[in-house]
């Protein structure tokens, strides 16, 4: 335990050393990703819209009959679905794309992943503005308990942040890990009950999907938004053991293979 | 007595083979049918030096040596597979120094961008700006792309930021000769301000007049052996530059001492083929020029002018 909080202060007083390299790194990811142009940031808000606009046409007729506020009920597992697969995608890219600077410049790996992760961010906090606007024209009742969705925020900020790094390193190891990643997206996407209602399972198909960690982040969202209510304490303690397994795994590969990555790339 | 830089039986191993860039799912069925091979190989094998405060090392040996893998080493980029090195001080390598640039971003973005690398803060950076695009002379071309530039200005500009380190060790990877002709005397002139001012430095060059000029001591490197370390520069770099020719690797210290002794005679001799030549020049001209340039020829030769 104590080598475990040495261990984070270690990190945090590094992160202030490189306070100016970390900005820089984010300003550049920044502008790598939106190559200075006029629509940028609003083609990746709209990019999560016309998903929404398609699931809508599509599977309204199918799912969302017998359900109230299926449009805010469909973006909310978008919006948090999105959010981490371009978070891990980014993150997986980290290692690989700056191997010129790491091999020559000594400097902490993680920040390179951090600062894609920051973007990644920026871009979610602008779709889930566009999320609110839509529960309002859903006529979603405002409650006090959408605050809540803070929560899931950063307990899917945390898992991603961890499965970024598994990712990045794996994808140092295996370069074929981004095209099997990408089909294990897909099967998760349709494993995450975003357009249709994982609750009309029986007892112990429910149970299942409570062992996929994004789902249970969306359902969160779900909860506090529709139900205008807080899940259960133990809801609570699921996500956060998700998140920080996640993040405890990345965290010891890194510590591990921190040398190992030179080889490789 | 204390030291900058120590390093004792350093040996890096790399690992090569099928494993890279075979993907997950030929490893796995590799490992299945046990067609899984990884070879080692050691870069470098028990290499020791010692810096004192102020030295500066030279490091010579062919391509291959291991030069550059002993560097990643000492600057910490790498963690030697056995051995240790320990380093007292700020430590600054400049290594390959036009790589890792972005090409998407102007100028001004990857002159901060390479100064955050390098450990600089941005108040040092703002101060220094317009004194690095001065040095770089790439006043024109701020707003520019990176990818617009031509090769000779990127490794000017990299150049220019990375001698503005205040280190108290500083590593060289070839780094003393970019640009152009008048950039290159620029360059080197602020470099050799830089090691004049105490640092302690570490030197990689192919040109062994740079090495026999700046150095202190000297390191000897071939295929990953250490042939030797000492702080005789000019007999050591004799002896290499023998070994350049005959391809053969000095045993021991007397070896060093015996190629070195060679490396003097085949000078010596090569010098005495040159003088032998000039003679046979003005026998000839002696024999059949005009009589005005045949006396001011006799009138050399006799006078032992050559």
């Amino acid at each position: 335990m104590k080598n475990y909080k040495a261990g984070i202060k270690r990190v945090i007083t590094k992160m202030k050393e490189h306070k100016f390299l970390f900005e820089e790194l984010v300003k550049r990811d920044f502008k790598q990703k939106y190559k200075r142009t006029a629509l940028g940031m609003g083609w990746s808000v709209l990019n999560p819209l016309l998903t929404l606009l398609v699931m809508r046409l599509v599977f309204t007729r199918f799912f969302g009959r017998n359900m109230e506020h299926y449009t805010t009920y469909l973006f909310a597992g978008n919006l948090m679905f999105s959010y981490f697969k371009e978070s891990t995608n980014g993150g997986m890219q980290s290692l690989m794309s700056n191997a010129n600077i790491f091999t020559k410049i000594n400097v902490p790996k993680y920040l390179f992943l951090f600062s894609k992760n920051i973007s990644a961010v920026l871009n979610f906090a602008l779709t889930l503005c566009v999320f609110f606007v839509f529960t309002a024209l859903d006529q979603v009742p405002f409650r006090p308990s959408m605050f809540g969705i803070i929560y899931p925020i950063i307990t899917l900020t945390m898992f991603n942040v961890g499965v970024g790094m598994i990712l990045s390193a794996m994808f140092v190891f295996f370069r074929d890990t981004q095209y099997l990643y990408d089909v294990f997206t897909l099967l998760l996407m349709y494993m995450s009950a975003i357009f249709y209602n994982a609750d009309a399972y029986t007892g112990w198909v429910q149970r299942i999907f409570l062992l996929n960690p994004v789902y249970c982040n969306i359902k969160y969202v779900r909860v506090v938004v529709l139900e205008g209510h807080l899940p259960s304490p133990a809801f609570h303690g699921l996500l956060l053991l998700y998140g920080s397994i996640a993040l405890l795994t990345g965290g010891l590969i890194y510590k591990k293979c921190n040398q190992q990555f030179l080889y490789y790339v | 007595m204390a030291y900058a830089v120590r390093a004792e039986n350093v040996s890096i191993r790399y690992m090569t083979g099928d494993f890279k860039d075979i993907g997950l799912k030929e490893y796995v069925m590799r490992r299945l049918t046990g067609h899984y091979y990884v070879k080692e190989f050691w870069a470098d094998k028990d290499v020791s030096f010692r810096l004192e405060p102020g030295e500066m090392l030279g490091i010579i040996g062919s391509n291959g040596a291991g030069k550059s893998t002993l560097l990643k080493a000492v600057s910490g980029i790498m963690v030697p597979t056995e051995g240790w090195v320990d380093v007292r001080g700020k430590i600054a390598a400049l290594l390959e120094l036009a790589s890792g640039f972005d090409g998407d971003l102007t100028v001004r973005e990857n002159a901060y961008l390479r100064g955050a690398l390098l450990g600089y803060t941005r108040e040092f950076m703002n101060r220094k700006y317009d004194e690095i695009i001065a040095f770089a002379e790439l006043e024109d071309f701020q707003e520019r792309r990176f990818k617009q530039l031509s090769s000779g200005m990127k490794s000017r500009l990299a150049f220019s930021i990375a001698c503005l380190v205040e280190p108290d060790i500083l590593i060289l990877d070839e780094v003393l000769s970019v640009g152009d002709g008048a950039f290159r005397k620029k360059s080197e002139t602020k470099m050799k301000e830089i090691l004049k001012s105490g640092v302690t430095g570490i030197l990689v060059s192919h040109s062994i007049g740079q090495v026999r000029s700046m150095s202190d001591k000297i390191l000897w490197l071939d295929k990953g052996k250490q042939i030797c370390f000492s702080g005789d520069v000019e007999k050591t770099c004799d002896a290499y530059e023998e070994f350049l020719i005959t391809k053969k690797t000095p045993q021991g210290p007397e070896g060093i001492e015996r190629m070195a002794a060679e490396f003097q005679e085949r000078k010596a001799r090569e010098r005495a083929e040159k003088e032998k030549t000039e003679q046979e020049k003005l026998l000839e001209l002696l024999q059949t020029a005009d009589r005005t340039a045949a006396e001011r020829a006799a009138r050399e030769f006799l006078s032992g002018s050559v």
